[in-house]
C-alpha cells in the first residue's frame, strides 16, 4: 500500500463497507462477497471496461459507470443489483449471443464458458434480438489451438494477456464494430505466426470456446487459470 | 376436474426433446391423470384441434410448413412453450444459416451423392432463408432451454403450468444443458 491511499467509507447495496481510497468498485464488492457479474475482466490483466456487464447506479451520477474501472470514492453509494442493472445486463448477454454463432449444444466449452454461465445466472432465457447469422472463419492452422470466431465476444483477454504476461503481442484487433475481430501477427493464419510461442495463456483465458486445444469435443474444453495469479505474485515478489 | 389438453409439436429438430418428455418414466403416468394428449407425434391426429391448453414446441422455424404449423399451433392454443434450444435460439438447425440455401441443398444432395443427384423438389416443404426461433414469428410465454430439457425440466414446466404457476428455470436448465 502506497502512503498517500486513505481509508475510505462507502455504501454498496445498503452495506456500509471500508475500502482503500485506490480501489475499484469491483474489487471491493468480490472482496466483501458482493457479487457484480463480469466478463472481459480477469484478474491479473488490466482492466478495459468494453464488456459494460459491471455497470452499476451510483447516486447522483445519471449514467451508469462500469465496476471494474470506477475507483471507490468516499460517501459513495452505490447499487450493484437492480431490476434496471439486470435488464441491461441481459440485453448485453443477448447482443452478444446474437452477433455471432454461440451454439452451446455442440461447443467444445459447452459446460465451462463464462457466456453461457453468465446466461444462466442472469436469467436470460431467450434473445429478443434477430440473430444475425454471419459467416465466419475457424482457423485451425496452429499446430495444438484453434481460433473459432463464431465464438468470439471481443472481450480481449487474449491479446492482454498476450502483451502483459507472455510478453510476445501475438494477438491484437483489427477492424471496429460489428466488423472487429481478433487477428495474429498481420492478420496471418495463426499457424504461420512469427511472434508466437504456443504458450497457451490465451486458450486459458479466454471466456468461450473461441480459442481452444485442437482435438477438443464438445464439453471437453476445460480451461486452466490457475497460471495467472501465481504468475502475477512471482513477478512482484510477493511470494 | 377436466384435464388439460396437452398438445406437442416437432418442427426443425431431432426429436431429443421429444425423447426427453418420454424420459420421465412413470411421472408420465401421474401426468396421465391430470392431462389429455391431443396432438402430436405420440398420438395419431392429423389435424391441430381447436382449444388446446398447453402446446409444447420443439424445434427451430426452417421451412414454410414449419411457419405455416407454428401459426396455427399459437391461434389454437392458449399457452405456448418454446421446449428446447432448438426452438429457443434455432442451435443447430441455424448452423445452416451463413450460408445459401441452394448451397446447403447442393452439399447433401449433389456434391455427397453418386447416385441420383439432386434436391427433391415435389411433396416437401420449402426451406426458408434462415432457420429461426420460434418467438421471431409469433409469441412465446414459457421459454425452456437444453439440448434437450432434462426430463426434471420439462416435469416442472408441466406441473407448474397445470398448477397455474410460471415456472422458475434458473437453476433447472440452460443454454446446452
Amino acid at each position: 500500500m502506497s502512503q498517500a491511499v486513505r481509508v475510505i467509507t462507502l455504501n454498496m447495496d445498503g452495506r456500509d463497507i471500508s475500502a482503500r481510497g485506490d480501489q475499484t468498485i469491483l474489487q471491493v464488492a468480490r472482496e466483501n462477497n458482493m457479487y457484480i457479474p463480469t466478463l472481459c475482466h480477469i484478474t491479473g490483466l488490466s482492466r478495459v471496461g468494453s464488456c459494460r456487464l459491471c455497470l452499476v447506479e451510483i447516486k447522483g451520477i445519471n449514467k451508469l459507470l462500469p465496476a471494474c474501472v470506477t475507483r471507490v470514492e468516499e460517501g459513495m453509494e452505490v447499487t450493484l443489483s437492480s431490476e434496471r442493472l439486470n435488464k441491461y445486463r441481459r440485453s448485453i448477454l443477448e447482443l452478444l449471443f446474437s452477433e455471432r454463432n454461440h451454439v452451446c449444444a455442440v461447443c467444445v466449452s459447452n459446460g465451462h464458458c463464462e457466456l453461457q454461465n453468465l446466461s444462466q445466472t442472469l436469467n436470460m432465457t431467450h434473445v429478443h434480438f434477430d440473430y444475425r447469422y454471419p459467416r465466419l472463419p475457424v482457423d485451425g492452422s496452429h499446430e495444438r489451438f484453434v481460433l473459432d470466431h463464431n465464438r468470439c465476444i471481443l472481450c480481449t483477454r487474449c491479446v492482454r494477456v498476450c502483451d502483459e504476461i507472455e510478453g510476445a503481442h501475438t494477438w491484437d484487433m483489427l477492424g471496429r464494430g460489428v466488423n472487429a475481430q481478433v487477428i495474429t501477427d498481420l492478420n496471418q493464419p495463426w499457424g504461420d505466426s512469427e511472434t508466437c510461442t504456443s504458450c497457451g495463456k490465451c486458450i486459458n483465458v479466454c471466456p468461450t470456446g473461441a480459442l481452444v486445444e485442437k482435438g477438443k469435443s464438445v464439453r471437453e474444453m476445460t480451461k486452466k487459470r490457475q497460471f495467472l495469479p501465481y504468475l502475477t505474485l512471482m513477478r512482484e515478489r510477493r511470494w | 376436474m377436466s384435464k388439460a389438453r396437452v398438445a406437442t409439436l416437432w418442427l426443425d429438430g431431432c426429436s431429443g426433446c421429444h425423447m426427453s418428455i418420454l424420459d420421465m418414466d412413470e411421472r408420465l403416468l401421474e401426468l396421465a391423470g391430470k392431462i389429455d394428449v391431443v396432438f402430436g407425434p405420440y398420438v395419431d391426429q392429423k389435424e391441430f384441434p381447436e382449444n388446446v391448453d398447453v402446446a409444447l414446441v420443439e424445434g427451430a422455424v426452417s421451412s414454410d410448413e414449419d411457419l405455416e404449423k407454428i401459426r396455427k399451433v399459437r391461434a389454437r392454443s392458449r399457452l405456448l412453450v418454446s421446449l428446447g434450444d432448438c426452438a429457443v435460439t434455432a442451435n443447430i438447425p441455424s448452423m445452416r444459416n451463413p450460408f445459401k440455401v441452394q448451397d446447403v441443398l447442393d452439399r447433401a444432395y449433389v456434391e455427397n451423392t453418386t447416385l441420383n443427384p439432386g434436391a427433391p423438389k415435389e411433396c416437401v416443404p420449402t426451406l426458408l432463408a434462415k432457420a429461426r426461433p420460434i418467438h421471431e414469428y409469433v409469441n412465446v410465454d414459457v421459454y425452456v432451454p437444453g439440448c434437450p430439457p432434462s426430463a426434471d425440466t420439462i416435469y416442472l414446466v408441466l406441473t407448474d403450468i397445470l398448477e397455474g404457476r410460471c415456472p422458475d428455470l434458473s437453476k433447472t436448465t440452460r443454454f446446452g444443458a
